[in-house]
């Protein structure tokens, strides 16, 4: 079996796929696994525990969330919500800030020391077929055969598109995240976001972050630095709606008063760029195929339904599942489509599908504009209000909210939250 | 574009092994091509930008190889590959 990429998904299958007698052979194009790979920056455990038991004890985290943030940015002020409770402390904690490098690298020890070859600085360039079905990869002018093919090799998988499982590309089901690793104390990191220990801060930015487009901020805290970075649709970016080009919208979003103190003495040590799969359940391909399967960011498993955005898990889960389906198909000695379909009914049983699913309609709500400008200027405009004492006399609350809440207001606000009913 | 001062920079931190050849290519006569205005807008490493003579030309150094060019423009207009194993960023972080 090929596994291509060493990725979450890649590595969770072949850590499953460990001791199990199948000969397994990972390839990465990076200099080793994690070299290509970067995240926003939280993994959630949860879901994922009971699939990988014990693995995650000792993996290299950074801080556990214990804080969440949403921040809803007009272009003069900004409105921010903050959420912390025991259960976010409890263990097993929920979430953690992660830097791929070094997890995707730890990851890929263990599963060395499992038994699993790992083969870096290779590049698949394409699929070999026959009759029909995938029997291998192409590597340069290597030809590698398999049984079956694992295609885990990010948002674009070339190896799935070679394999004719991708859909055409919609520029609206994709997003692109750019980030920053900005280095700092930890002493520092726990006195600007008030934690103690190993405790870490999660903060999200909608609205002026991405100029009222779909996307925007993010901020992690990691043990010695922040990731720091902003996702905006790939689709606005494109058509000229983003009055400023990518790059100047981090630059603009680091000169926010709400964020560069946060970052202030710190210093960028890498700027690291990646295509996030945003389309959803509706946007999934071909999952299997003859002789191949499709895991992680390549099958476009992700979630962003606003107040959590997730990807990693997804990942981990999917290669498990795709690693339990060459089992059962080694055990039946046949790699075609129709045996390899279990694996489609293994994740539609699992949170993988079953969260994409439920969250089907989510791509088109967050998608709405009107919450990324309106909504942030409206809610901004009122806290202004409500707060400003003026040097003559002060208008009382409620016609000062009334006057901004207009019927045609309230009206829309009222269709908009019907959209969100869907969710 | 790159007329971000702090991008060179930015990109100045990130570990890279240059490849040989460049790995994304506008294809021949497909420089005045619309459908590759765009990339100049979207490349989060600034690496596209247009000419006195309304081509547009890439820069393959600093590519962060997030694909989005492929995406925007489409191999119709580039021809795109990774670089090869073992080359292009190297991320420490991630």
């Amino acid at each position: 079996m090929i596994i291509v990429g060493a990725g979450l998904a890649g590595l969770g299958a072949a850590y499953t796929l460990a001791g199990s007698g199948l000969e397994v052979l990972v390839l990465e194009r990076g200099d080793y696994p994690g070299a290509k790979n970067m995240t926003g920056g939280r993994l959630y455990l949860n879901p994922v525990r009971d699939l990988f038991p014990g693995l995650f004890e000792n993996a290299p985290l950074e801080r556990f969330i214990a804080y969440e943030g949403i921040s809803i940015m007009a272009k003069d002020r900004s409105v921010t919500l903050n959420y912390t409770g025991n259960e976010l402390r409890d263990e097993p904690r929920q979430s953690y800030s992660v830097l791929r490098s070094k997890f995707d690298r730890w990851l890929s020890e263990h599963v060395e020391e499992k038994g699993v070859s790992i083969l870096s600085k290779i590049r698949v360039d394409d699929v070999i077929k026959d009759n029909g079905k995938i029997v291998g990869v192409l590597a340069g002018a290597d030809e590698l055969r398999a049984d079956v093919v694992l295609a885990c090799d990010g948002a674009l998988s070339i190896t799935s598109e070679k394999a004719g499982l991708r859909l055409p590309v919609a520029l609206g089901d994709f997003a692109l995240g750019i980030k920053e690793v900005i280095s700092l104390d930890s002493g520092v990191i726990n006195e600007r976001f008030n934690l103690e220990g190993d405790e870490g801060a999660a903060r999200l930015f909608v609205g002026e972050v991405t100029q009222g487009k779909f996307g925007g901020g993010f901020l992690y805290t990691n043990r010695e630095s922040v990731s720091l970075g902003i996702v905006v649709g790939i689709e606005d970016a494109a058509a000229d709606s983003l009055p400023l080009e990518v790059p100047a919208l981090m630059d603009s979003f680091k000169g926010r008063p709400e964020i560069a103190p946060l970052i202030s003495g710190g210093s960028t040590v890498e700027y690291s760029a990646h295509v996030i799969p945003e389309g959803g359940f509706k946007a999934l391909g071909n999952l299997y195929g003859n002789g191949i399967l499709v895991a992680g960011d390549a099958a476009g498993l992700a979630l962003n339904i606003g107040f959590t955005v997730r990807g990693m898990e997804f990942a981990l889960a999917s290669g498990h599942f795709a690693a339990q389906t060459v089992m059962k198909a080694k055990e039946a000695g046949n790699y075609d489509a129709s045996t390899l379909s279990m694996y489609k009914r293994l994740l539609e049983d699992s949170f993988v599908l079953k969260d994409l699913r439920s969250f089907q309609e989510t791509p088109a709500v967050v998608g709405n504009p009107r919450f990324f400008s309106h909504y942030p200027e409206l809610i901004g405009a009122i806290m202004k209000d409500v707060y400003s004492v003026p040097a003559g006399a002060k208008e009382r609350l409620y016609p000062t909210i009334r006057k901004r809440l207009t019927l045609g207001e309230l009206w829309g606000l009222f269709m908009d939250l019907k959209g969100v009913m869907k969710i | 574009m790159s007329e971000i001062p702090d991008l060179k920079a930015k990109l100045g931190l990130d570990v890279f092994k240059p490849a040989a050849e460049p790995h994304i290519r506008i294809r021949q006569g497909m420089e005045k091509d619309p459908r590759l205005k765009p990339a100049i807008r979207v490349c989060p490493a600034g690496l596209y930008s247009e000419n006195e003579r309304g081509e547009v030309i890439l820069t393959i150094d600093g590519c962060l190889e997030c694909g989005t060019c492929r995406l925007v423009c489409g191999t119709e207009i580039l021809d795109w590959n990774y670089p090869p194993g073992g080359n292009g960023v190297q991320y420490r972080f991630g």
